[in-house]
């Protein structure tokens, strides 16, 4: 096994252009784990950790650039006004020494379907900037995530940043494990009201291959709402709307059973956790804007 | 391989802060206390030594199966090892085990479960060792799975163990049962009720899950012998297996006791200790061994699982009739202490209540699932989560209040255990449930706070799965009754042991007091003639200097009252030295949507006999309770029909976290054990049992459902 | 590789590192700083837990030469240069959250972080935390007692009979 410290950027790109074995290193939550307990062996370990220019966080206009090295620590203590759903999931991951080190790129590097980032980014709206020494681009996160542990890089890309649109509306975010902390998802929902564009996204992680968005239920939802008229008198949607909606999202999950819970089960938990999330995104909505709840 | 720092850490045990004054009574501080805040307690993890080889094991990945050939020649070849050994090599005896001589040091031609050893590497750095490891190739021939009864008893099934020569062997209904207890009292055949109810019952395996991994490190002496340092729970048990294995005189196979990280039982069989020092005997060199938490869970037994089935009869005023259970246990491929598990289960298996007619039957089998042996409250923690469900369902059907119901049938010192032993202790078991219903209930809706909702209070904590949708709170109880040993090397009979040493000590009774080294539970000290010493001999300090000054108020001598084993066919005999009861009630909110349950506030009530030393009473209750929390809604050690563990690891067998313990408010009788010196009782398991069937009790009033299974998943309480 | 860090204040470095050791491993088995503890080697325990440039962290995750340079705080540089208890050391003692001990150093390191941003923290930022770091002797009863009871201490600093090393 060989370690590389890149000092720049640049030689880091380098580095994975020369060596496309290399494997990246961040946080190492994941990583370390798989050394640990001797299920890999890299050949060579690319360290990102202490690359300055990847700890950058910035406002652009109406999204917030995250650097690949960024912790979720960070997203809870300063950006939660921005990403309201992303800093509900950043405080559900693992342990305080968790989500010291473990970075939103981290997730989508290793493609996990229960990674909690997964959901509140595909609600939000969210591009992966990679790169590579050919050049950089970027991707929507609904392109990121091929399959399980599988992702859309190139063996010389590196992921450099994540831009995630502010929140326009209200965000929500909700998981379900066994454990009341330090717990792997089971299935989670996120949901996003987008007032300015007079839509709703949803999304799922840990119930499927990939985690991915409930577009059939989003549709569904977007049409009675608007048929209603309920973005403008805030009205929330009638209960039986709601219902299936929630029903449209847990039709969209393709679950396994597993150790960690039956896949009746997953479908069922993220049928409540779409009920739910709307619910309160709907309350907090009539709240904010002093509409009639 | 890197620098090595002295070996330092052999030696570094001694607490020499005056911290424990106090006689028997007072609250002291643990005598390794301060060594513990500092990092500076050797584990035997911690222990190093000069020019020391790191030890592996290779672990059978099938469940059953025939080794067909076994070649260790591409292991041997990689720089840095010292030794790959197979059966082949073992220099003496090849089985040991704690009841039965039934285990392989390394398996010969057959593996019986999953992580069986199979070979073993010694080499210079621990990565040297699991590579070579993985260059033993090993040809297996999977063998049809023993699984559970029915596969276990078939006409057909495959024998585990065909030569058995133990001293149950000859009167078990079929080779595949490793022992079978019943206990009859009355005339349970004949015996009648007005109100009947039956249930079928399925607790899950459990592990222990102590914190700090299996360790030991063996250094070859110069007598041709071996020094062992070694985590464990039973010294003097390791080294009567030991010796026969490395062909040694037991003179010449030393050990001393590591620090050892928690065992709550899974520590009284052997795990490191022969693979050790097998290689450093090999070697001639120091070896040491050190599970990861995936060995560990692999390598060392776990708490049986059981399925129990049971009908209680009462008359219309509540007295029980009759009850008359069946429990089975699985044993897993090899007996390790197994038959004392099957005891428990039957003499204790109708709980703390008077019952005249009893018709009680456990047995354990072998199969090809993981080993299991010893955990805090063996056999009676199975078999209290079904005969309190019993006392509920009965309650139910008299329309009667749950904790009358039991005050009605509660045991009393006087009365008489289905084994025909008398209760001739305290056995305040109404007492204690009174005082747990008496206390206030916490106050509802906790997650409300004044700035909005707290998730943390709530169903699912962190994950924000509930802010209050669906949530519904729920009331049980529960209680139990657990036989106590004396056995040494239990966490805080340490700081006991010191204490009654001290005090015997002051009265001028000359030393030393060996019964109390393996207790002081740090490594290699010694009480010697009223001081303690390090191993090397160093007087740390006087035993005078550690107690302080108190006057000892009570003199007694003790010597355990003798029991005796139950007759194989009645069960009846004088089985058990001492019994300890504890009663909980649990309050749960349970989200009945997502099927998560918060346990809100567990109290519980327990008499203590007399508590050396209350803070550490408290703090066995505490996790004791805690643990059976675990047991109720979180830990199960799941294996498939095909006898593999699918969860072992802290990712997925997941144990409680600070947010998952609620407040625990406990109320302690004193009331003295006249057979124990100073009145003293065991404390630390008797909450293990009730906590579990108390929180189930509290879901299924909140839920209405049945749940006759734990741990209780989120998949029970909402039919997916 | 070489490794050179900084350890409790003082430049400590380890030669022959294997690339796929961690910080954990380094500590334990090269500087002789054994008080860090293994024991699920996956981040589910918190029994590894150190600070690395000041954050809170596992050290079973943080690879060797990640902390090449870098300032490591770990249960053995708690207590000060006299052998003084830090007070959350003299807490765990006197409430009894000392058990067979294998979580405490893990568990110091989080609750001294703690105390250092929340001056008095509510049972439920004890409990959040410190759900990063599992024991299974204490029911935690015990060693809530002993972060509020630090947590007093440090905000009513009067002289107090009970705390001494």
């Amino acid at each position: 096994m060989e370690f590389l410290r890149p000092a720049t950027w640049r030689e880091a790109l380098a580095v994975k252009a020369a060596h496309p074995e290399a494997v990246p290193l961040a946080g190492g939550t994941d990583l370390m784990v798989e050394i640990n307990l001797d299920r890999r062996r890299p050949e060579l370990l690319l360290d990102l950790s202490r690359l300055a220019e990847l700890r950058d966080w910035r406002r652009e206009s109406g999204t917030v650039r995250i650097g690949a090295g960024v912790p979720y620590r960070t997203v809870i203590d300063r950006l939660a006004v921005e990403l309201p759903a992303l800093a509900m999931a950043a405080r559900t991951v693992g342990s305080p020494q968790i989500r010291n080190r473990a970075t939103l790129a981290g997730n989508l590097g290793t493609a996990s379907p229960a990674g909690d980032a997964h959901p509140a980014l595909l609600v939000a709206g969210a591009e992966v900037e990679v790169a590579s020494a050919r050049g950089t681009r970027t991707l929507p996160v609904e392109e990121f995530s091929l399959g399980p542990k599988r992702n859309a890089l190139a063996p010389d890309e590196l992921i450099r940043s994540v831009a995630v649109r502010a929140a326009t509306g209200p965000q929500q975010f909700a998981k379900v494990g066994p454990r009341n902390a330090m717990v792997i998802a089971v299935c989670a929902v996120a949901l996003a009201l987008r007032p300015d564009t007079r839509t709703v996204r949803a999304a799922i992680g840990s119930a499927a291959p990939t985690p991915l968005r409930a577009r059939e239920a989003e549709e569904f939802l977007n049409g009675v709402l608007a048929e209603g008229g309920h973005w403008a008198t805030g009205r929330p949607p009638p209960p039986a709307a709601a219902t299936r909606f929630a029903a449209l999202v847990a039709a969209a999950c393709a679950p396994v059973d597993d150790v960690r819970g039956s896949a009746d089960y997953r479908r069922h938990a993220v049928r409540v956790l779409a009920r739910r999330t709307l619910d309160r995104a709907w309350r907090a909505r009539a709240g904010a804007e002093g509409a009639p709840a | 391989m890197g620098v090595v720092p002295p070996p330092d850490g052999l030696t570094r045990c001694g607490d020499t802060a005056p911290g424990a004054a106090g006689g028997a009574g007072e609250s002291t501080r643990r005598p390794d206390g301060v060594l513990k805040v500092t990092g500076d307690f050797a584990y035997a993890s911690d222990l190093r030594h000069e020019d020391m080889l790191w030890g592996r094991t290779l672990r059978s990945p099938h469940a059953h199966a025939e080794i067909r050939s076994l070649d260790t020649a591409e292991a041997l070849a990689l720089p840095g090892v010292h030794a790959v050994l197979t059966h082949a090599d073992l220099p003496a005896a090849t089985h040991y085990g704690l009841e039965f001589t039934d285990q392989p040091v390394l398996a010969d031609d057959r593996v019986r479960h999953q992580g069986e050893p199979v070979a073993l590497v010694a080499a210079d750095h621990p990565e040297t060792a699991r590579r070579a490891a993985a260059l033993v190739r090993v040809v297996y021939e999977p063998l049809p799975v023993v699984h559970d009864e029915a596969t276990a008893t078939a006409p057909d099934a495959p024998v585990l163990h065909p030569d058995r020569d133990d001293h149950h062997a000859a009167h078990v209904p079929h080779p595949n049962v490793v022992y079978r207890q019943p206990v009859l009292a009355g005339d349970p055949t004949h015996a009648v009720a007005a109100v009947v109810v039956r249930g079928d019952y399925t607790v899950g395996t459990r592990d222990q899950a102590f914190l700090g991994p299996e360790s030991g490190l063996a250094v070859p002496a110069g007598d041709g012998g071996v020094d062992l340092h070694v985590a464990t729970q039973r010294l003097h048990a390791d080294q009567r297996q030991l010796a026969p294995v490395l062909g040694l005189e037991p003179e010449r196979v030393r050990l001393t006791l590591g620090g050892v990280g928690g065992a709550f039982g899974a520590r009284e069989d052997l795990s490191t200790q022969a693979h050790a020092c097998l290689l450093a005997l090999h070697t001639g060199r120091p070896v040491k061994m050190v599970y990861d938490r995936h060995e560990s869970f692999l390598g060392h037994v776990h708490r049986h699982p059981a399925t129990l089935s049971y009908e209680h009869g009462a008359t219309l005023d509540g007295r029980l009739v009759y009850v008359k259970g069946r429990i089975v246990l699985d044993s897993g491929a090899y007996a390790s202490s197994s038959p004392a598990v099957v005891g428990n289960a039957a003499s204790l298996g109708v709980g703390p209540y008077r019952v005249p007619h009893v018709a009680m039957e456990a047995l354990a089998l072998y199969t090809n699932n993981p080993p299991c042996g010893a955990m805090r409250g063996l056999g009676a923690v199975q078999a209290c989560f079904a005969y309190e469900a019993q006392m509920d369902r009965l309650a139910v059907a008299l329309n009667m209040d749950p904790v009358e119901l039991r005050r009605r049938n509660a045991l009393t010192q006087g009365d008489t255990m289905p084994t025909g032993q008398r209760v001739d202790a305290p056995a305040p078991v109404a007492e204690l449930l009174r005082l747990v219903r008496d206390r206030p209930l916490p106050p509802p809706r906790p997650w409300e706070t004044g700035d909005g909702v707290d998730p943390r209070a709530l169903p699912g904590g962190l994950a924000n799965s509930s802010v209050g949708e669906g949530i519904v709170r729920g009331v049980g109880y529960g209680v139990g009754i657990e036989n106590v040993g004396f056995a040494e090397g239990f966490d805080d009979h340490s700081t006991a042991g010191v204490r009654l040493a001290g005090d015997r000590m002051r009265r001028g009774e000359p030393g030393p007091w060996r019964g109390n080294e393996a207790a002081w539970n740090a490594p290699g000290l010694r009480l010697v003639g009223g001081e303690v010493v390090t191993p090397r001999g160093e007087v740390l300090a006087s035993l005078a200097e550690v107690l302080g000054e108190e006057a000892v108020e009570r003199e007694l001598e003790f010597r355990h009252r003798p029991a005796e084993p139950f007759d194989r066919a009645t069960g009846q005999g004088f089985g058990h030295v001492q019994y300890s009861f504890c009663a909980h009630r649990a309050v749960v909110d349970v989200d009945i949507e997502l099927g998560l349950v918060r346990v809100v506030e567990l109290a519980a009530a327990q008499d203590v006999g007399r508590a050396i030393n209350p803070r550490a009473a408290r703090g066995q209750i505490h996790g004791g309770s805690a643990q059976g929390l675990g047991l109720a809604v979180l830990e199960e050690i799941l294996v498939g029909p095909d006898g593999l563990v699918r969860d072992p690891s802290f990712t997925d067998y997941l144990i409680p976290t600070i947010l998952d313990v609620p407040p625990m408010p406990l109320d302690i009788l004193e009331l003295a054990e006249a057979h124990a010196p100073y009145g003293r009782c065991g404390a630390g398991e008797a909450p293990t049992l009730s906590a579990t069937p108390a929180i189930v009790a509290a879901i299924r009033q909140a839920t209405r459902l049945p749940l006759t299974r734990v741990p209780v998943r989120p998949e029970h309480l909402t039919g997916t | 590789m070489r490794v050179t860090l900084t350890v409790n204040g003082r430049e400590r470095s380890a030669d022959h590192v294997w690339e796929g050791e961690s910080l954990l491993y380094v500590l334990r088995e090269r500087l002789g700083l054994p008080g860090s503890k293994n024991a699920c080697g996956q981040g589910e325990c918190g029994s590894c837990t150190v600070r690395l440039d000041g954050d809170l962290v596992c050290s079973c995750l943080v690879a060797a030469g990640q902390a090449e340079g870098c300032e490591v705080r770990t249960v053995e540089g708690l207590a000060d240069a006299d052998g003084r208890l830090a007070p959350i050391q003299a807490a765990f003692v006197e409430t009894g959250a000392v058990r067979c001990g294998f979580c405490t150093p893990g568990l110091l390191l989080a609750a001294e972080e703690l105390l250092a941003r929340v001056e008095r923290p509510a049972d439920a930022d004890i409990r959040e935390a410190l759900a990063g770091n599992l024991c299974r002797c204490t029911g935690y009863e015990s060693v809530l007692d002993a972060v509020r009871l630090a947590a007093a201490r440090a905000t009513a600093p009067a002289a107090d009979p009970e705390r001494r090393p």
